[in-house]
């Protein structure tokens, strides 16, 4: 059961803290798997720019060197020309090519650190806390998936190589525009200033907005997936146009911070773009008298390449302060993407693991085949020698205090002895803790207080992988994979054989229905097995913690949505699987519980009863009150 | 499809329409630019008229604010236009799914839903605002810089027209190409979301099987494979940029050379040449941005395709034209009915069914997993309609009512119920909107709901998180029932609602509806014996037949299956609260 207090409210993104931080970590991710790529990249970028720079230059040389001279002359060589204008052609090949290049192998890169940073993000979400997931909306988690990922991609792929190649442009351009005429540059430079002014000043504007357009787009999100879970519901009961009316609102809200955030990071472009134009202009008046007037041997042939120049200087300003916009959106998604990841895992300090088992001579040793015995080895960290104990299933809780928050507990002085091959059950009525002590022992959540002991051993010195191996659960909320039938039965055990598979479903009774499927076991099963009934899928579950074969079972109200006629064929089936195990129970239904070894009676997380079927009907206590059903009122 | 999205701009028309206006005033002005500057050059600098140049030059600073006035208006109202097709795009789409009938449901996922709403929406957005602002300004910035272009030198000028033709060719190709591998990819994209999003709900099982390593490497194969598709795709994209400057090279190339020549023949001035060389530029980015829009389109085609699918999905049940307004009572008639969740499906759901269950009557239904139990009540509030036969209530077919009278009339609680984020009042008047805090506490009282609700902090209300995830599984099954009641409906039906309620608060709850609720027909799904057997009436379904109709002692004695699990839940095989074998 999920830990109150869950769920931070939606769509309440926050602020970017280290903007320059943050971005110097994706970038050394992004460099840690394509550092050669990134290498070439740098350079074949370093080409086409500069491949790009000598074709502009060479339009002043055409005027100067070539075609003015040609106009004093009578007879014009063009020779000269020709080799001059297939050296360019070269140039510009190399460009072409080196252009090609960089593209394809951004490509590479940008799909590559995404697909990284998925498989990345997902394992490590794997490694979380279960508390995690009670405190975190599933629909924020897998927005970090789609959304965060998505503006990244469009950085990575469009933003960075744009950035990198703008720089050099600017760099290589700047000097050439220095070598042509050191006024003009000056006047450029004003211009440019007064570009970059702009940009600030409008990507502060719909930067703001943008921020509110993605919260209002979480917002929206949160509502529409609320809606669509709970469509059958909003039929059943006629509340379409309510539905309808709040989600108007909802979307107004939305379109009014696009529109806004839209329409001024639209104003930056032709801002800009016209900026660039008046300083073409005053750069072609400045320059005109300047060559007029011949000052510091300037031509018009200097003109015609700086006018050009002139054009991209400005042009990669304009297209790099357009990232801006989303270089800040991928930076919020960056934040969050990482902020996952720094989530900390699951801490496991255990260091007694689980192993197959043989006896050798009366005394116990690790067997590299299944034995169907299993022992705990135990490590002594003071001498390093190896301790072997069976597992044999013997489970103590002593005064163990647990919460959710260390100040609210909700178990209290919980003491049980569950001796090997007994079958434990809880009862109580709901919200009385009774899935919560089954959670403490698979170790979902760590006690405040007291010790449980797993065969003598403390739960917190074995390894949790080991821990929960040991244990077979069949959960109240089944939850069933995308795959074939066969598929999520063999969840339980990776190896089984198809002959394994069915065995587990014979013994779960899920066999009948299994083979009335359209494929049988090879049918798809799609949405959390969206296609079966509850009960259905709860035999797949049972089927799936009988394949795995485990020495403890928790069985949380594994039964209580099959029909009570397949139940009692399931009950021979689980009771066959509980022979021999230690099992808990938390069930409903007498059957399940009227033969356990030891019956607990919780209350608002205490054990207020505790004893055989027949010992507390002679009690007359809680249990005679629940079983005789005069509880009503109670 | 195009014709789909298209109707959803309605009040945006304007503003779509006067977006590539403004951006078009823009292109003139941007290709006025390139012609006075020929002139400076040609009749300022070479004849020494500084006048002309200052003249020419204040010229071209009005063409730039005039330039900027455009592009500044196209770009607020190209803002406009796409915010407000969006907002139009997810209030038709959110509507029409609030038609959907439950067959509709049934074929999208919510995830799927939430995906198109959102996602799909936002790229038909970006989409759409650039189609509007470059979709003319490229082509017409193209056109103008071609006719200035031939008006300096159509020999020259000739050399353009040929590039921009084979250029426009190779991109329609490509991005043909491109679409197809896009088209592939997104559908694997949804999957890999949905099976991360699997994995997020399902995290107690994984983890409960030391799973995660199994997991991340099914993951790891699926992104892999998403990996290759869009390395693909996006290497035929980025073809685009290449070959557009090889074009354009050649382009500067064959100017250079040609324009040279002309020079030293006397037919072009060298200001000309500039100006020339000048459109070629325009003509590449223009060009650039044309390619840019290809890809946007191809890339957003796949959105436009799965926001069609929703607008375009026929809801499959109707209102008929002179609908029924009134439902006379509770009585129930099923005439012949069969029924299978595909159409024209040979397998039924449901075979044969013919029922008669009066107003007021208290019915259980008891049958194994998978009779169709669910199925038989669903037919009841028309939430789908049959494939053969009628069900009528209160005499009156189902398909002749007005829906929303007939859902109102006939309350179901679901057997996956869910509860939405708000108060426990907001969630209780889902049933009504009118209800007073009384009739809210009233309904709680006969639902058993009020005891525990009291006991909260904040008592009725206390917030629901979305799904109803901190209330348990028995409580929200109590508040769902509370729910339907506050509808005062004529007919009440129960599918496997109290599963989680224990035995003794389940038999109080049915006492409640005997005692308060009498003229209501009850139909009451249950698996245990006892929440049936008090009832007036009990159905026994068996593989979507009726196996038998009687009363608990009539079954009894006459039904195989309903003895059988009769006695499995008495001898010994109950539930532990409830009086064994009484």
């Amino acid at each position: 059961m999920p830990g109150p207090g869950q769920g931070t409210p939606r769509g309440v993104k926050s602020n970017v803290q280290n903007p320059g931080k943050l971005l110097a970590r994706l970038m050394g991710y992004i460099f840690r798997d394509y550092k050669f790529h990134c290498i070439a990249v740098f350079i074949l970028i370093c080409f086409s720019v500069l491949a790009n720079v000598q074709g502009t230059l060479f339009m002043k040389n055409l005027i100067d060197d070539y075609i003015t001279p040609f106009l004093l002359t009578d007879n014009p060589d063009f020779g000269p020309l020709a080799r001059a204008i297939s050296r360019v052609a070269c140039f510009y090949a190399v460009g072409v090519v080196s252009g090609y290049l960089y593209n394809r192998i951004m490509v590479t890169v940008s799909q590559g650190t995404l697909k990284h940073l998925r498989d990345d993000l997902f394992s490590h979400m794997e490694t979380l806390p279960i508390k995690y997931f009670d405190t975190h909306a599933h629909g924020d988690i897998m927005s970090v998936y789609t959304n965060d990922i998505d503006t990244l991609r469009q950085m990575i792929s469009q933003s960075i190589p744009q950035i990198i190649n703008a720089a050099f442009t600017i760099v290589s351009v700047f000097i050439s525009m220095l070598i042509l005429s050191i006024p003009l540059t000056l006047v450029t430079l004003v211009m440019v200033c007064v570009m970059l002014y702009c940009t600030k000043k409008s990507t502060s504007l719909s930067g703001k907005y943008f921020m509110e357009q993605q919260r209002n787009l979480g917002i929206v999100n949160g509502y529409i997936e609320e809606m669509m879970k709970g469509q059958k519901v909003v039929k059943v009961f006629c509340h379409e146009e309510e539905s309808i009316e709040k989600f108007s609102e909802l979307n107004e809200a939305l379109r009014d911070s696009a529109d806004k955030a839209n329409t001024y990071s639209s104003f930056l472009g032709p801002i800009n773009a016209q900026l660039g134009n008046v300083s073409y202009v005053i750069c072609a008046i400045v320059g005109g008298i300047l060559a007029l007037n011949g000052v510091g041997g300037f031509t018009l042939g200097g003109l015609a390449s700086f006018l050009t120049f002139n054009k991209s200087f400005s042009m990669p300003i304009n297209q790099v302060s357009q990232q801006f916009n989303s270089i800040i959106m991928a930076m919020a998604g960056a934040d969050r993407i990482f902020r996952l990841m720094d989530e900390k895992p699951e801490t496991d300090d255990g260091y007694v693991t689980l192993v197959d088992a043989k006896e050798v001579g009366g005394k116990l040793t690790e067997s590299e085949a299944r034995t169907g015995r299993w022992a705990w080895k135990h490590t002594h960290q003071a001498d390093g020698s190896v301790d072997y104990k069976e597992l044999t299933g013997d489970i103590v809780f002593d005064g163990v205090d647990f919460g959710y928050t260390d100040d609210k507990i909700v178990l209290h002085d919980i003491k049980l002895y569950a001796t090997p091959g007994q079958k434990i059950a809880f009862v109580g009525s709901t919200g009385a803790g009774k899935t919560t002590i089954t959670n403490l022992i698979n170790r979902f959540y760590d006690i405040q207080d007291g010790k449980i002991r797993y065969d003598g051993i403390n739960i917190n010195k074995i390894k949790k992988a080991d821990l929960r191996r040991s244990l077979g659960i069949v959960l109240q909320d089944t939850h069933l994979f995308t795959g074939t039938v066969s598929e999520n039965i063999r969840f339980g055990k990776l190896d089984a054989t198809d002959e394994e598979v069915v065995a587990a479903a014979k013994l779960a009774n899920a066999d009948g229905f299994i083979r009335r499927l359209p494929q049988g076991y090879d049918t798809m099963l799609t949405g959390d097995g969206a296609n079966l009934s509850q009960g259905q899928r709860q035999l797949l579950a049972i089927a799936r913690a009988a394949i795995a074969d485990p020495p403890v079972l928790i069985l949380d109200e594994a039964t209580s949505s099959i029909d009570t006629r397949t139940e009692r064929i399931v009950q021979e089936g689980m009771d066959h699987l509980m022979a021999g195990r230690t099992t808990f129970v938390i069930a409903h239904r007498l059957s399940t519980v009227r033969n356990s070894d030891c019956i607990m009676v919780l209350e608002q997380g205490r054990i207020i009863e505790r004893g055989t079927h027949d010992q507390l009907i002679e009690e007359k206590g809680r249990y005679y009150q629940l079983y005789t059903g005069n509880a009503i009122g109670a | 499809m195009i014709r789909t999205l298209a109707k959803q701009v309605k009040e945006y028309r304007n503003a779509s329409i006067a977006t590539p206006l403004f951006m078009l005033l823009e292109v003139l002005m941007e290709t006025m630019i390139p012609f006075l500057m020929a002139s400076i050059i040609d009749n300022g600098v070479n004849t020494g008229d500084i006048g002309h140049i200052y003249r020419v030059g204040g010229l071209m600073i009005v063409c730039a604010l005039i330039g900027l006035a455009g592009g500044m208006l196209g770009g607020r109202f190209g803002a406009k236009a796409s915010a407000g097709l969006a907002k139009n795009l997810r209030a038709s789409m959110f509507e029409h799914i609030q038609s959907f009938s439950f067959s509709n449901i049934d074929k999208f996922s919510p995830a799927g839903l939430v995906t198109r709403l959102t996602t799909d929406v936002t790229n038909i957005q970006n989409a759409y605002q650039m189609i509007l602002k470059m979709a003319m300004r490229a082509p017409a910035s193209i056109i103008c810089a071609l006719v200035m272009a031939f008006m300096i030198n159509a020999r020259l000028a000739s050399i353009y027209l040929v590039a921009a033709l084979i250029l426009g060719t190779a991109l329609i190709f490509l991005v043909k190409h491109a679409t197809r591998y896009f088209q592939q990819v997104f559908p694997k994209y949804d999957d890999l979301n949905a099976s991360i999003e699997e994995n997020v709900s399902a995290i107690r099982v994984v983890k409960a099987y030391v799973r995660e390593d199994h997991e991340t490497k099914k993951l790891n194969r699926a992104s892999e494979n998403i990996y290759k598709l869009f390395v693909k795709a996006e290497h035929n994209v980025i073809i685009n940029g290449p070959l557009m400057q090889f074009t354009v090279y050649c382009c500067i190339i064959l100017i250079s050379w040609i324009g040279a020549k002309m020079i030293v023949a006397s037919s072009l001035s060298t200001g000309e040449l500039m100006s020339l060389l000048t459109y070629c530029m325009n003509i590449l980015s223009s060009l650039m941005m044309l390619s840019m829009i290809f890809v946007m389109i191809s890339m957003s085609m796949a959105s436009a395709q799965r926001i069609c699918e929703v607008l375009n999905e026929e809801p499959e049940l109707a209102n008929p034209e002179h609908p029924v307004m009134e439902v006379v009572d509770g009585s129930i008639r099923f005439e012949h009915v069969n029924f299978s969740y595909h159409k024209g499906s040979q397998e039924h759901v449901l075979t044969d069914i013919c029922l008669d269950i009066h107003s007021g009557e208290t019915i259980g239904i008891i049958g194994g997993t998978g009779s169709a139990k669910t199925s038989l009540v669903n037919l009841i509030s028309r939430l789908y309609d049959v494939s053969d036969g009628a069900v009528r209530v209160g005499g009156t077919d189902v398909r002749d009512y007005d829906m929303e009278v007939l859902r109102n009339q006939v309350a179901v609680v679901l057997q996956k119920n869910v509860l939405f984020s708000g108060s426990i009042y907001e969630n209780l008047r889902w049933g009504n909107k009118e209800a007073t805090e009384e009739e809210c506490q009233e309904a709680c009282r006969l639902a058993c709901a009020d005891d525990f609700i009291r006991s909260f902090p904040d008592g009725y209300n206390t917030h629901i998180e979305q799904g109803g995830s901190n209330v348990s599984g028995g409580q929200k099954q109590r508040l769902c029932i509370a729910r339907a009641l506050l509808k005062n409906p004529k007919i009440l039906i129960l599918d496997d609602s109290t599963s989680a309620v224990d035995t003794a608060t389940d038999a109080k709850i049915r006492r409640a509806f005997r005692e308060d609720i009498p003229n209501t027909t009850k139909l009451i799904i249950a698996q245990r014996i006892s929440s049936v057997q008090d009832a007036d009436r009990i159905i026994v379904m068996e593989e979507g037949r009726i196996n038998g109709f009687g009363t608990h002692e009539e079954l009894l004695a006459s039904n195989e299956i309903y003895r059988e699990v009769y006695e499995s839940q008495t001898n010994g095989g109950g539930d532990f609260d409830e009086k064994a074998g009484d």
